[in-house]
């Protein structure tokens, strides 16, 4: 065997020792190391919706467009007037908002995993959700902005919530919480799906028949009885309903408690899923 | 020179499959402390996809690899703090600035934020991007793209860099600069595999390479004694218009005993040579068989020579890289 050639400085001035570097590697992350890289990834993702702010058009225009829109048109139509619609109406377009929004944190996260930084983010001894839930964390805002903006606009238009401030915050909360843990399952569609094009087929597919057969427009009992058996069970009715427990009564009723245990299921599962198949991908 | 017991890479019998595709077949990789190895090959030989699995980002089929001992396919992730890998393709993000790219890549990596911070400037200053430190990505050319990579890969030292086609694309001045870079880095005791199409990067930095062919090493040695294998020059000959290409042939085999690289559409002849003197006696020999030529001159060998001589078959895949000497590659377009 012919001898190294390295330059014959090397002994020199060694920096890197390779051994230490051994000694000091650690089997896994702990709790603290995965928590705080997904802060840093959430860090980035805001940091990328500043300088990007297009990217707020969806949870700003909607909800201001959708709520003036629907409030005029439909109000008479469904509740007759305006005023009398309000209260359905609001945490419906929450509801819509929310879950547009869960549609772009897909989106966004397919789109993002095909450049060149998430090759880097996989050869780093980071936790593998860390990438996902990083700007799921940052996304928080945006459900923030899209459920804050809703309420002000119906507030604006003649609202009046009778579960006060304190019910309308609840509703919020839980309009922030039921969206975050939604985003998981367009996460997962995220790391399956060929392209963005493609996740925002799947969710669109989801997301249409969802909202509209719900509660969230109209009042179920106009329904027919076999789309009324289908509305009951569709979670975002729950999370509507519940949402107007507490905006509108001021309760925290069975609602809020199926809607928090739907939200909970919903990440068990496609969270664990989610990390698997962004593992697979690479 | 000291050595150290534990290889910094060592692999026995790597398999990667695509599909039907074996993109790796059985390879088995030795990578001593301290050294500069490199991986030579065509576009396509796999060179890319053994990396890939030794730097944990694609599962190793068959085969086994350990890195200074950690067994890499059961301990990705000890893996990960041992390698730093800058790919063919800039893994930095586009929407951050240079400086916000490395703070990040050291805070993930739990670097508290100052030390980050002062880790981001020493790799800034280090790679000469002090006053591109605050502008976004985007804005950055190709050269200062793989050096801003590079960095990122640096940040919390390294025992062992992986370098995939580290000049590819560059343009004569910024490949001598990586170059530099690359020979700094092991002399601060990083160990570095690197993979090249090109001979030349090879013979400049490595201490050992391997060849690989079509998934598998076809040969591995020291530049000196590849090069040896292929003659150490070549004298690259044009024919004349209408010079007989068969007559050329023999006297080559004749006079340098050796078998040239023909390409009969263009009359290319090139013709391995133990020493530049022989060039003269090839010459000569031509002049005494009329055979015209249009243009002369002696290189290094290519990759594609150094092929022919190993594998009997040029090396397919990367024609417009092998076809010719790197002067002739186009530089890099500089961002407008």
């Amino acid at each position: 065997m012919s001898t190294m050639t390295a330059p014959a400085d090397a002994a020199s001035r060694r920096v890197v020792d390779a051994d230490a570097a051994v000694a000091r590697t650690r089997a896994r992350n702990g709790i603290t190391e995965t928590l705080s890289q997904t802060l840093i990834m959430a860090w980035r993702a805001l940091k990328k919706m500043r300088r990007n702010p297009e990217q707020f058009f969806d949870v700003t225009l909607q909800p201001l467009l959708f709520t003036a829109m629907f409030a005029y048109i439909f109000g008479g139509a469904i509740a007759g007037g305006v005023h009398s619609y309000l209260p359905t109406l609001i945490t419906g377009i929450v509801a819509q908002t929310v879950l547009t929004t869960c549609m772009a944190t897909g989106v966004q996260l397919r789109e993002d995993m095909e450049k060149g930084v998430f090759d880097r983010f996989k050869a780093l001894p980071i936790a593998r959700i860390a990438p996902l839930a990083g700007p799921m964390v940052a996304d928080l805002l945006r459900y923030l902005i899209a459920a804050g903006l809703t309420f002000l606009m119906g507030v604006i238009i003649g609202y009046r919530p009778s579960g006060g401030v304190l019910g309308v915050l609840g509703a919020i909360v839980l309009a922030i919480f039921t969206g975050w843990a939604l985003a998981w399952i367009f996460t997962w569609f995220g790391t399956i799906a060929k392209s963005a094009r493609s996740v925002q087929g799947m969710s669109m597919l989801i997301l249409f028949p969802a909202t509209f057969l719900s509660n969230a427009f109209v009042p179920v009992g106009t329904l027919p009885g076999w789309l009324q058996a289908f509305v009951k069970v569709n979670p975002i009715s729950h999370m509507v309903s519940a949402m107007r427990e507490l905006a509108n009564q001021g309760t925290i009723g069975s609602e809020v408690g199926w809607t928090l245990l739907a939200g909970l299921a919903v990440i068990a599962v496609f969270a664990p899923l989610s990390v698997r198949s962004y593992r697979r991908r690479m | 020179m000291q050595m150290t017991a534990t290889a910094a890479v060592d692999a026995v019998g790597l398999v990667k499959n695509f599909g039907r595709l074996r993109a790796v077949d059985g390879i088995d990789l030795q990578v001593r402390q301290g050294e500069i190895f490199g991986v030579l090959g065509p576009n396509g030989a796999g060179k890319t996809t053994a990396l890939r699995m030794l730097a944990t980002l694609l599962p190793i089929d068959a085969g086994q690899a350990r890195v200074f001992g950690v067994d890499v396919a059961r301990e990705p992730h000890r893996i990960r703090q041992l390698v730093g890998i800058t790919g063919q393709y800039a893994s930095v993000d586009e929407d951050l600035t240079a400086t916000e790219n490395l703070w990040m890549f050291g805070r993930l990596q739990g670097l508290r934020s100052a030390d980050a911070r002062a880790a981001a400037r020493r790799l800034l200053a280090q790679f000469g991007l002090e006053e591109a430190a605050d502008k976004p990505i985007a804005q950055f050319s190709g050269g200062m793209r793989r050096r801003l990579d590079l960095a990122a890969s640096l940040i919390t030292r390294p025992p062992l860099i992986f370098l995939d086609e580290p000049t590819t694309g560059l343009d004569p001045r910024t490949r001598g600069q990586m170059w530099d870079t690359i020979r700094e880095l092991v002399n601060d005791g990083c160990t570095v595999l690197l993979t090249t199409q090109y001979l030349d990067e090879a013979d400049q930095l490595a201490g050992r390479i391997a060849v690989i062919d079509r998934g598998r090493k076809v040969a591995e040695g020291t530049p000196e004694e590849l090069k040896a294998s292929v003659g150490n020059s070549t004298l690259q000959l044009r024919l004349a218009p209408g010079a007989d290409q068969e007559t050329a042939r023999q006297v080559v085999r004749r006079v340098a005993g050796a078998e040239p690289v023909l390409t009969p559409e263009s009359g290319r002849l090139n013709v391995p040579l133990d020493t530049a003197d022989r060039a003269a006696d090839v010459l000569i020999g031509f002049r005494e068989a009329g055979v015209g030529i249009a243009s002369v001159s002696v290189a290094q060998p290519t990759l594609d020579e150094v092929f022919f001589a190993i594998t009997g078959h040029g090396a397919q895949g990367a024609p417009e890289e092998s076809a010719g000497q790197q002067q002739e590659t186009a530089p890099v377009t500089e961002v407008k």
